[in-house]
């Protein structure tokens, strides 16, 4: 029993301590994404034209395989984790910009019309009205921002040992230790559980405006974020 | 309005050289059919849209020379669906713009909870998000909002026209009361001719094209529509609608053909020398129970006697609801009562129709002089309430 949690030496950490770091290498690449979304969405919200361009290039950033990525960025960046995360925050804006946007675009026409006709400028509408309520979906595109980017920290083994979780993955081949594979699948789904029901805790709480959902079904085709993550890390 | 007009980039016109002169302390509506330019007009007021060409005046300042906040702020705004701010609850709603120019959280607060009391929603709502009310309650509360920093003017854009007829008379009937307690100036869009005649000191009739038909009284409107499109939109009964703006109070009311349940038969006997077809009794309260033949009485039975349909009021209810209750009623006779429903008379559809005669007799004699000295002849009881339009 204790082999699952017995981690090799050669990964510098024990356990909590990969615990941490996947949590750190995942969340702050999430927090940047969020920062660029928010400027970028608000100038697709004002310049119409600007959205259709933004959201191809997002979308080529997203289908370039990390890999990629490192071979640049490992000259300049190095083995650290700088180098994981920098791909996995514009990952994460093709789930957020868009997110933000349509957001940002749903509020009704009558609300916007009301508040500018309370005399509310632009910033301040923006500030005060529009985000408020886009909180909701801002909050669904973080969900699925975030648990992606938590599964996919693990692809930082491939550059010194940096995809925290995820270098139990190479460690269990290595060593022919199958069961550190269970621990780290197993470990990164739960983080990823946790992590998505703290942003559910944190939606509810920005949002006591929201109706209570609990006899509305939730709506076909959205996959739960959790899954996503399980089928993410399973492959 | 001095010779206003807004074209959009794409060209449409959607006001041409439109002139109003906005009465101060009333209401004024505009109506016409979709797409006349009605919203534009009001938006030009508050400079949600810049016009084209012309000048628009308020009390004498040209609005261009006003920073356009300032101007915003000193207009309350209502709109279709009210226009919530989902995001915060009624009270917080209620207090925006009392915020924006810096009130106090408490000063701003305490005005929020006099709103709601005079708007008609109860305090145990403050707390609530705008889901959780009707959208009778939320337009409600987009009315205490646009009067909550006091605001001289106010611009309504259809703002009763997606609740439910009972719902939307209640609101008007609101609208109406809070006018005559607060004697805004309030600028009324609707595409309803009925609720434009029900509420407009004046209304102004627009035609597609954002061209301007008629601008006047809805009594004027009625009787002397300025062209077929104007009356076209007016529609039908003109002629009934019109009796709305003529009160009962000069009706010749007869007491002889009433006569209470326990009456003696010499005094029905007395009654029906009258001449009248039919008795109306009474009960111990002077309250009407029906009609009945002078012969059938005295002890007619109660389920014996003939309904006598709805009462009116006399005085207060117009020509329109009296005559209403006439041909509703078996015996061709209307049933006059007082204010706490006692008989004071009955009256015959013959004498209506004399009525409805002298009224417009009087009507063209008082339009040949109010055209000179302009004097408004505005229905209203002694609650202020305009009379029951809307049929
Ligand atoms: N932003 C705009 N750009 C171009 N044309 C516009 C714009 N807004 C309105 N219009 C046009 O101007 C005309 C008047 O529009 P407006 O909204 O004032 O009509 P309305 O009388 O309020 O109609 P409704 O009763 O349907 O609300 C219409 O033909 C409309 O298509
Ligand atoms: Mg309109």
């Amino acid at each position: 029993m204790s082999g699952f949690f017995d981690i090799p030496s050669d990964l510098q950490a024990s356990y909590v301590e990969l615990i941490g770091l996947h949590l750190r290498e995942a969340l702050l690449p999430v927090l940047a994404g969020l920062l660029l979304a928010l400027p970028i969405a608000q100038l697709c919200v004002r310049l119409r034209w600007l959205y259709p361009p933004v959201l191809w290039v997002t979308t080529v950033i997203y289908a370039i395989p990390s890999l990629a990525f490192f071979v640049v960025l490992i000259d300049y960046t190095g083995q650290t984790e700088l180098t994981v995360m920098i791909p996995l925050t514009l990952y994460s804006l093709v789930v957020l910009v868009p997110a933000i946007v349509d957001a940002v675009r749903s509020v009704p026409q009558e609300t916007l019309a009301a508040a500018t006709a309370m005399g509310f400028g632009p910033v301040r509408r923006y500030v005060q009205v529009q985000l408020p309520i886009a909180v909701p979906a801002i909050v669904a595109g973080l969900r699925v921002a975030t648990v992606s980017s938590i599964s996919l920290v693990s692809v930082g083994t491939l550059i010194g040992n940096q995809g925290a979780l995820g270098n139990l993955l190479a460690d269990a081949m290595f060593y022919h230790r199958p069961e550190l594979a269970v621990t780290s699948v197993v470990t990164t789904a739960v983080l990823a559980i946790l992590v998505d029901a703290l942003l559910v805790l944190v939606r509810v709480l920005l949002t006591p405006w929201m109706p209570r959902r609990s006899h509305t079904k939730p709506k076909a085709g959205q996959p739960d974020p959790a899954a996503l993550a399980l089928e993410d890390t399973a492959r | 309005m001095d010779s206003v007009t807004k074209r959009y980039p794409d060209g449409t016109v959607a006001v041409d050289r439109l002139s109003l002169e906005i009465p101060d302390r009333s209401i004024t509506v505009l109506v016409g059919p979709s797409g006349c330019g009605k919203t534009t007009t009001l938006r030009m007021i508050n400079r949600m849209v810049e016009p084209s060409e012309g000048t628009i005046l308020v009390d004498g300042v040209d609005i261009q020379k006003q920073p356009v906040n300032t101007l915003r702020r000193s207009m309350g705004y209502v709109i279709q669906n009210a226009g919530l701010f989902q995001h915060r609850t009624i009270a917080d709603n209620i207090a925006t713009v009392p915020r924006l120019l810096g009130w106090s959280k408490q000063k701003a607060r305490a005005r929020a909870e006099e709103l709601m009391e005079r708007v008609g929603l109860d305090a145990s709502l403050a707390k609530r998000y705008p889901y959780q009310l009707s959208g009778g309650q939320q337009q409600r509360v987009g009315v205490a909002r646009a009067l909550a920093a006091d605001p001289p003017v106010l611009l309504m854009d259809e703002p009763f026209s997606a609740v439910d007829p009972v719902v939307r008379k209640g609101l008007q009937e609101e609208l109406l009361r809070i006018q005559g307690e607060l004697g805004k100036t309030i600028i009324f869009v609707t595409h309803d001719i009925d609720e434009a005649i029900r509420l407009g000191t004046k209304v102004a009739v627009m035609r597609t094209g954002g061209h301007l038909a008629q601008f006047a009284e809805p009594a004027e409107l009625l009787s002397d529509p300025a062209d077929a499109f104007v009356e076209d939109f007016l529609g039908e009964g003109r002629g009934i609608r019109r009796l709305s703006f003529f009160p009962s109070e000069g009706l010749d009311l007869l007491t002889d053909p009433v006569v209470a349940v326990d009456a003696t038969a010499e005094q029905i006997a007395a009654r029906g020398a009258s001449g009248a077809p039919y008795l109306l009794v009474t009960d111990g309260d002077g309250k009407p129970l029906g009609w009945s033949e002078p012969g059938s009485l005295p002890g007619a039975a109660p389920e014996e006697l003939l309904a006598y349909g709805r009462p009116f009021v006399a005085g207060q209810d117009s020509l329109r609801v009296a005559l209403d209750c006439a041909v509703l009623s078996p015996t061709g006779w209307a049933v006059a009562v007082d204010g706490t429903g006692k008989v004071v008379g009955v009256v015959s559809q013959e004498t209506i129709g004399e009525a409805i005669r002298g009224a417009h007799a009087a009507g063209r004699t008082a339009e040949a002089t109010g055209r000179q000295d302009d004097s408004t002849g505005r229905p209203e009881d002694s609650t202020g309430r305009k009379a029951d339009v809307a049929g």
